[in-house]
């Protein structure tokens, strides 16, 4: 089973897509979805604990994610 | 008179700066601050030749509008409107407008002032600079710059 993770600007470039399946059986902590990302082709560029939005709402690494949820793995923010 | 969050938006095309300043303004208010940022020439010593922005933007323009509501708490009887431009931009193009108007000057400096510090933080945008001399990188601001700061 897998889920898929939205990525974007650097993490994007790391892993050469913006959308990965990543190998986890839901329910699932959303640390577990970074330590199975971080063993991923382009993961050794990913911090142990990166920013996590989940149905577009910042999260805890604790927080709990289910089958359709929106995850995404976020890179420290620059807008201005 | 209408208060709060007039606009909050991510947006593709340049800010009509004059134009989200006409949307704020109102004949009850006193007070009209603008807050323009905008790319320069200049970063760490490099030779900026422009900017590239990308948004997770159905999540920017929520949290965007969630700071601005919350500058409407503090800062009661402000009228807010907001712009935050992604994709390529060249030097001197507006990458962000806070328009923050109200009857009196201290809470339309400060609920600018707080939005745009919010935004830093907590808004998923993230851009590229792109060098004169062809190279580019993306923007870590909690990276610590060689040699310290």
């Amino acid at each position: 089973m897998s889920l898929p993770v939205l990525l974007f600007a650097s993490y994007a470039d790391a892993f050469g897509a913006r959308t990965v399946q990543v190998p986890v059986t839901a329910p699932c902590a959303v640390l577990d979805i970074v330590a199975a990302l971080r063993v991923m082709p382009g993961g050794d560029r990913l911090p142990a604990e990166p920013l996590v939005a989940v149905n577009r709402t910042w999260v805890e690494a604790s927080a709990l994610v289910v089958v359709g949820d929106e995850i995404a793995i976020i890179p420290p923010v620059a807008g201005g | 008179m209408e208060t709060g969050v007039l606009r909050a938006a991510i947006v593709h095309a340049p800010i009509d700066v004059s134009a989200l300043v006409a949307r704020a303004s109102h004949e009850r208010v006193g007070a009209v601050s603008v807050f323009i940022g905008t790319v320069r020439d200049l970063n760490d010593g490099r030779e900026v030749s422009g900017m590239e922005y990308e948004a997770y933007e159905g999540m920017a323009e929520r949290e965007l509008h969630a700071i601005a509501t919350e500058a409407d708490v503090r800062f009661p009887g402000v009228r807010l409107v907001i712009e935050h431009r992604v994709g390529h931009l060249t030097l001197g193009d507006a990458s962000v407008v806070i328009v923050a108007a109200h009857m009196h000057r201290a809470p339309a400096l400060d609920a600018a002032r707080y939005v745009i510090e919010a935004l830093k933080v907590r808004v998923p945008i993230w851009k590229r600079e792109h060098y004169v001399d062809g190279d580019r990188q993306w923007i870590d601001p909690t990276a610590t710059p060689v040699g310290g700061r």
